[in-house]
């Protein structure tokens, strides 16, 4: 049935009066709780209503995306009443549809509050989800992704049915313009001004690009946001093809995102089948349709130039270009590129105005970001907030703090393998674009990692430019062969034969990177090194100087000795790997140095901080 | 016509032309390593860095790369700025780093002051600078042979997964464009070798002296109507058969 704008409306009231108050079990099917038998639980759950006589009509079984805490999963939950039920196993799906049944909650399957206690009933009195703001991620956990009147019911496509019915491109180009909406994928540059630059360029076709390649090791928001909600992503495209004059976009995504492919597939199909993508959209003048393109699978493919070449079919290499893809991009036709998430944002504006959606953030960057945070916290997962929001509430209040009874924390890396680490005097940073990058970091695609004083701060950037290294295309010179000294340098240093002089190689090199890049990725290529440098120099010098990693973590720098606080518990010595601890249980134990190989299983174990850490030679 | 400024010297210019191009005509000196007249600007190198500016731009600027930077109206081009300086000074010391055996590199080098570079250098074999000069001018001009294959530091000049070529033509114009002569090919009487693939070169229908791969002929008549046997005649005694060609019509 192809809906018009006359129908559209009925339907969509339809849709909702179906969902409103509706009872449902979702089971989060997401990748990660799919992999952990999501699957499975959702049949056994359904086979369970079936014998006790529950129906569809009675209660919806609803496979969903995901909800961003995966280490909770397999996540089930039951609507309206927002029951969290966390690691559920086939065998658990008795005793959710008998306390389904009577009214109550299963209380072991509740999420425990690690401070409390406490089971706690309902998703939304959870702390990693009340402090959560959900715009991008509003429909994601909350809808069947291949199910398009179940996106319709929660509001998909009203803001395009607004749009076609009572506003005109310029009206829309206004309005994202006016939000402030700034792009969600690396730069945060304004997504007004780059659409009314390809609006105005001369040249056609013109194109809509959708930059689903996620290159960040650890991040996952845009893959969430693709699996979950991909008809967000749809509608975001489809207004933006409005208000620049474009009838054919793209959705370029990792080759290592089927799922993702598969529930755009679906949701491209079933947008085309009710007439709100093809020709004619919603019975008007306006064509636009979406075709999915497979990355190449390097970091690199993430970046605009590069990206367009290989869905031109060409090798995946940014160009030297000093023209915008707006003028000449895709086939050297005016082009909008832009990420998952600014996309997802773009019907929240049109629907609810650019005024609603500026009211949230700071001065320059408004709304929310999603974060994908892991590293040393507590629970690691996607968390979305308020621009604005600060580095402690996030990762303390919402991510639950450093783990682990003695640690502290040392940094965060934000902004992607070439974002920049920051200090814990920089916890109080209301997170924006801007105030990022003021601090020698950036927000890049919105990657948190965590540190805590077992990270060591120079492995950490040996490790981040050993990422850029393997990921550089190789086609300039700063880049290519800038990189490869400065990890030379960089192992140099945590192997303990690092100089003094060394310090001065890496700022040399770091120069050249940023000023003589030909594209992003080796501009801020120098960002973890700089910033590790700028706030933890002492920690180099310890390296050099003292031949001491107080961290633990390089090998040839440090060794880890038992002192009198020992209690002879035998704990170390049961995770020794080597087996290089003896000693009597209630009697001090000692490590035999030969055979260590400091890995600080020991130390990460010990109740009784009887262990140290100490430079190389003791 | 636009007018712009190259080191404090006002100049004429097409808008849109590349700010090499201009300066070059100017007798600016820039240098470059991966410029190549007969193919697109590539910007692999760095080495044509220059500073830019606009009366507009309250005192910020930019490097950019000269071979590709389109010209546009006031623009300001500073084209030996400290920072520009220091750029490609290091940049050759990341190339003498790579080729240490490269005479064109320590040339240039010794010209930016760079007596002692610090880094750690590679193999003195080496002396590919990844220029991208070779592979473009296979790609645009000939037959595409040869590509840059791999990606990063593993990033080298070669056929298809470096097997033996079945397009290649044997025709040398990538090693004879190389800046640093690092293609290797070899000639000995009747036989070419170059990326692996050997030639059998024709003979000189008049002096038996090596002419060109039939391939190369082949590939040549196509794209000229020529017949593929004109080819086959020597420098030399094609020079006679114009020069008796003269003679004829003289007398
Ligand atoms: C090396 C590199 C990798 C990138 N990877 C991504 C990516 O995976 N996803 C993305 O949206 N943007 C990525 N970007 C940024 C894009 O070039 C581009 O700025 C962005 O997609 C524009 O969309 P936005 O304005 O909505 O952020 C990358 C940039 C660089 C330099
Ligand atoms: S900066 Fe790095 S990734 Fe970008 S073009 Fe140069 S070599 Fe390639
Ligand atoms: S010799 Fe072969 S690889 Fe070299 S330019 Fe000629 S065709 Fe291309
Ligand atoms: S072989 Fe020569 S021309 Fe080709 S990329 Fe290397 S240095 Fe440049
Ligand atoms: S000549 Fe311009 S980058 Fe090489």
């Amino acid at each position: 049935m192809k809906l018009t704008l006359d129908t559209f409306h009925k339907f969509q009231k339809e849709q909702a009066a179906r969902l409103e108050g509706r009872k449902a079990i979702t089971v989060c099917c997401g990748t990660s709780c799919r992999a952990k038998g999501g699957l499975d639980v959702a049949s056994a759950i359904q086979t369970k209503l079936k014998d006790a006589g529950l129906d569809e009509n009675a209660v919806e079984l609803t496979q969903t995306g995901c909800h961003g805490w995966c280490e909770m999963g397999p996540i089930v939950t039951v609507e309206p009443e927002g029951t969290f039920y966390q690691q559920v196993k086939v065998e658990d799906a008795d005793a959710i549809v008998a306390s389904y049944t009577k009214g109550n909650a299963e209380e072991k399957l509740l999420y425990r509050d690690p401070t409390t206690r406490q089971r706690v009933a309902s998703y939304h009195a959870i702390p990693f989800y009340a402090g959560q703001t959900r715009w991008a991620l509003r429909n994601v956990g909350r809808v069947d992704p291949a199910n398009i009147n179940d996106s319709i019911a929660r509001g998909s496509y009203v803001a395009l049915n607004r749009a076609l019915t009572s506003m005109t491109p310029e009206g829309v180009l206004n309005e994202v313009a006016e939000a402030k909406l700034r792009g969600r994928g690396g730069g945060g540059f304004d997504a007004g001004r780059k659409w009314r630059s390809a609006a105005k360029a001369p040249g056609f076709p013109k194109y809509i690009i959708c930059n689903g390649d996620e290159g960040d090791p650890g991040a996952f928001m845009d893959r969430t946001i693709m699996e979950g909600d991909p008809h967000g992503v749809l509608e975001g495209m489809i207004l933006a093809a409005f208000a620049v004059g474009s009838n054919q976009g793209y959705i370029y995504v990792r080759q290592e995102y089927p799922l993702a492919v598969e529930h755009l597939r679906q949701a491209i199909k079933d947008a085309h089948a009710m007439g709100l993508l093809g020709d004619n959209i919603l019975g008007t003048e306006f064509s636009f349709d979406v075709r999915i393109a497979r990355g190449g699978g390097a970091f690199v493919c993430g970046e605009s130039s590069a990206l367009m070449r290989s869905i031109e079919g060409k090798v995946g290499e940014p160009r030297a270009k000093y023209v915008h893809a707006t003028d000449k991009g895709l086939n050297d036709k005016p082009t909008v590129l832009n990420n998952v998430e600014t996309y997802v944002n773009v019907p929240l504006i049109v629907e609810k105005g650019s005024q609603w959606f500026a009211n949230t953030g700071t001065d320059k960057s408004k709304g929310t970001k999603a974060f994908s945070v892991v590293g040393k916290v507590l629970h690691s997962g996607l968390i979305e907030v308020p621009m604005g929001t600060t580095l402690r509430e996030l990762i303390f209040d919402i991510a639950g703090g450093i783990p682990g009874k003695n640690r502290q924390f040392k940094a965060v890396q934000t902004g992607g393998p070439s974002g920049g680490c920051l200090p814990e005097k920089m916890l109080d940073l209301p997170v924006d674009f801007d105030s990022l990058a003021d601090n020698g970091s950036m927000m890049g695609s919105g990657g948190l990692i965590v540190m805590d004083d077992r990270n060591c701060i120079v492995d950490v950037a040996r490790y981040f430019v050993h990422f850029l290294v393997e990921e550089s295309c190789g086609k300039c010179v700063p880049c290519r062969e800038g990189l490869r000294h400065l990890l030379d340098v960089l192992e140099r240093i945590t192997q303990g034969k690092g100089k003094m002089s060394d310090l001065d190689t890496i700022e040399r090199l770091c120069d050249v990177l940023e000023n003589g890049s030909l594209c992003a990725l080796g501009k801020s290529a120098a960002n973890p090194v700089r910033s590790t440098l700028r706030y933890f120099r002492k920690e180099y010098e310890e390296h050099i100087n003292e031949h001491f990693c107080k961290a633990g973590v390089c090998p040839a720098l440090c060794t880890y000795k038992i002192n009198d606080q020992c209690t002879g518990c035998t704990l170390c010595a049961k995770v020794c790997p080597t087996h290089c601890i003896s000693g009597s249980r209630k009697e001090k134990h000692v490590i035999d140095q030969a055979k260590c190989i400091q890995c600080g299983s020991c130390f990460d174990v010990c109740n009784f901080n009887a262990i140290d850490i100490l430079g190389s030679n003791g | 016509m636009i007018e712009l400024t190259i080191d404090g010297k006002r100049v004429q210019a097409r808008k849109g032309e590349h700010l090499l191009a201009i300066a070059r005509r100017e007798g600016v000196e820039i240098p470059t390593l991966c410029h190549h007249e007969a193919v697109e600007p590539s910007g692999a190198c760095r080495m044509c860095m220059v500073e830019v500016t606009r009366p507009d731009w309250e005192g910020w600027s930019k490097l950019v790369t000269a071979c590709n930077f389109p010209a546009e109206e006031d623009l300001i081009v500073r084209t030996r700025t400290d920072k520009v300086m220091q750029t490609r000074k290091e940049i050759l010391e990341l190339l003498i780093a790579r080729t240490p055996g490269s005479q064109l590199i320590a040339e240039m080098a010794r010209e930016y002051g760079l007596d002692h570079p610090t880094l750690t250098v590679g193999e003195l074999s080496e002396k590919c600078i990844l220029c991208d000069i070779c592979t473009r001018v296979c790609q645009n001009l000939v037959t595409g042979a040869i590509s840059r294959i791999n990606r990063g530091v593993e990033k080298e000049v070669n056929t298809p997964f470096a097997e033996v070529s079945d397009v290649c033509i044997g025709c040398l114009a990538c090693a004879k464009s190389c800046p640093t002569d690092a293609i290797e090919f070899k000639q000995v009487g009747l036989e070419r070798t170059i990326w692996g693939r050997t030639f059998d070169l024709v003979p000189c229908t008049q002096c038996g002296a090596p002419t060109l791969p039939k391939e190369q002929a082949e590939w040549l008549s196509e794209r000229t109507g020529m017949k593929v046997e004109e080819y086959f005649v020597c420098v030399k005694c094609k020079a006679a058969q114009t020069a008796r060609t003269y003679e004829n019509i003289a007398w």
